[in-house]
């Protein structure tokens, strides 16, 4: 069973995060630009001032599909390389994945990862 | 007097000429940097707009309607220089300087032009642009060229009758009055008369591009050097003062406003610093040439500060200055105008107008400070209700207001069928050959 490992995690942690996930073998992952907040909760701005708070904070979203036997080192993988222990290092999490198709040869399972 | 070509003094005008029509593109960025993404290219073309309309309408009528034969005290005739034709150089505003009559009427025609562009701030995002353009011609000849008259043209405010002697004359080295209270004022009418943006005060309105708003700034400063050095009409020493003064009350102020931001807000930011920049500048604009050093200092100080406490006023008293025009343009140009009665000094000058005083600090008592005073109340009470006159016809005839629907979605592309960025035609495809 194919599992799908993403992580929201602080975009300055992008890069160390890559190289420790390709270092770990994995060979593919997509990463696409997220904004949201957890318990920071955002930050506030002055324009002569008028004060505005930011809710939204701009994250990375990292997507990795991986074999069954090896989501739980991914996942660890990950919580390292995007670790700066200060508040808003985001979260990773695991979902069944039903299938997965290579589009160029048609294998299916964990033959496409 | 014969009239003598000086051939320094003409290069002079025409860069500083050039320099001031720098300052209107420039407070288009200033301007367009503060405003949102999606109204930014229509915030950019009222400033474009006035730069049309006005240039035409000043070498039309509105040179003579300023400089031309005084009547009654309110204007010029607008028919001695119609179309800027039938002037010889002698009858140049500039004879005395040998600068040639077409340079003197293109340099004049730039401080109009900016004037105009000054007041759009304060109706950022919501205005007709159609009506905007009726707005900056009906503007320019009403309220703009008469007080120009009246203050520089040898009208009401000016030398010949002011008060009858019973003060000492105004001083307004480069435009105070004219320029900044004015515009100032008719952006507080505009604004009221116009309302408030959709969202005013609930809905986030920060500045889209800072870096277009530090640029604006930059640029303004680098043409204001056209607006005060070149008011002495003269590459001379006094111009050189103006221009050491415009630097210093500039830094100044930039210093004052991100000092009280920092004290204030924690941050000095730099919104803050473009805005000081401008503050300072609009400040020491009449006071150029007719303080020392330490008055420019003085003036730098207190409208960098002062400045930085009104722009909050608009939240307090509720009305939708948008960039405020008010608080930069009305407080900076009164606290200079005002400032004059305080510190203006013929200490080591090479300029100072005759019937003028020295200020309160420089041994000239109170009568400067008092003229000062009553010239900017002139300046504001004329300009108010003029504009106001203005805005309520126009209101009730073509209408101020874009309507909900195209503020919403914005300016740009409602009004002018483009967006400023790719973000904001997402999606776009090709429809047509070419043409």
């Amino acid at each position: 069973m194919t599992k799908l490992v993403t992580a929201v995690i602080q975009p300055h942690r992008l890069d160390d995060v890559k190289s420790a996930l390709e270092a770990a073998g994995v060979r593919g992952l997509t990463v696409s630009e997220a904004s949201g907040y957890g318990r920071q909760r955002g930050h506030t701005e002055v324009y002569r001032g008028a004060e505005y708070t930011v809710d939204l904070v701009p994250k990375v979203k990292i997507d990795v599909l991986v074999a069954d036997a090896d989501t739980a080192s991914v996942t660890e993988v990950i919580v390292r390389a995007a670790q700066t222990g200060k508040i808003g290092d985001g979260k990773v999490w695991v979902v069944p994945v039903e299938d997965v198709a290579r589009v160029r040869t048609g294998e299916h399972g964990d033959d496409a990862l | 007097m014969e009239f003598e070509l000086d051939s320094g003094n003409t290069a002079f005008i025409l860069l500083a000429a050039s320099l001031v029509l720098l300052m209107t593109p420039a407070l288009a960025f200033f301007y367009g940097g503060m405003v949102r993404g999606k109204s930014v290219l229509n915030m950019m073309m009222m400033s474009f707009g006035a730069l049309g309309i006005v240039s035409l309408i000043w070498v039309l009528y509105g040179y003579s309607a300023t400089f031309g034969t005084d009547i009654g005290g309110f204007i010029g005739n607008p028919t001695d220089f119609f179309g800027l034709q039938g002037a010889t150089d002698d009858q140049s505003l500039m004879a005395a300087t040998g600068v040639p009559f077409l340079v003197a009427a293109g340099y004049q025609l730039t401080f109009a032009v900016i004037t105009v562009a000054l007041i759009s701030g304060a109706i950022a995002d919501r205005f007709k642009f159609g009506t905007w353009l009726v707005f900056a011609a009906v503007w320019v000849t009403v309220v703009y060229i008469p007080l120009a008259h009246m203050v520089w043209g040898g009208g009401l405010l000016g030398g010949g009758y002011f008060l009858d002697g019973a003060l000492p004359l105004p001083i307004d080295f480069a435009g105070g009055t004219v320029v900044h209270i004015n515009a100032g004022v008719a952006g507080l009418v505009l604004a009221v008369v116009t309302g408030k943006r959709r969202g005013f005060g609930r809905e986030p309105m920060r500045p889209h591009n800072l870096p277009f708003v530090m640029l604006g700034a930059a640029l303004l400063w680098f043409g204001w050097f056209g607006f005060n050095a070149g008011s002495e009409f003269a590459a001379d020493a006094t111009a050189g003062r103006a221009w050491l003064n415009t630097t210093v009350a500039t830094a100044v102020a930039m210093l004052a406003w991100l000092g009280t931001e920092k004290v204030r807000d924690g941050h000095a930011t730099s919104l803050g610093a473009a805005s000081g920049v401008v503050a300072g500048l609009v400040a020491i604009t009449p006071a150029a040439a007719a303080v020392d050093t330490w008055g420019a200092i003085a003036i730098g100080l207190v409208a960098g500060v002062l400045c930085a406490l009104a722009v909050g006023l608009k939240y307090r008293f509720g009305y939708d200055d948008s960039l405020d025009v008010v608080g930069v343009h009305l407080v900076g140009g009164l606290v200079g105008t005002v400032l004059i009665g305080l510190f203006a000094t013929n200490e080591n000058a090479t300029w100072y107008p005759e019937g003028a005083a020295n200020g309160l600090f420089y041994g000239g008592g109170v009568g400067q400070l008092a003229t000062q005073v009553v010239v900017a109340l002139c300046a504001v009470v004329f300009s108010g209700l003029a504009t106001l006159v203005i805005a309520l016809v126009l209101k009730a005839t073509i209408g101020l207001r874009a309507t909900e629907e195209d503020e919403v979605t914005g300016l740009d592309l409602t009004t002018h069928g483009e967006t400023a960025y790719e973000s904001l035609g997402a999606g776009a495809r090709v429809v047509t050959e070419v043409k």
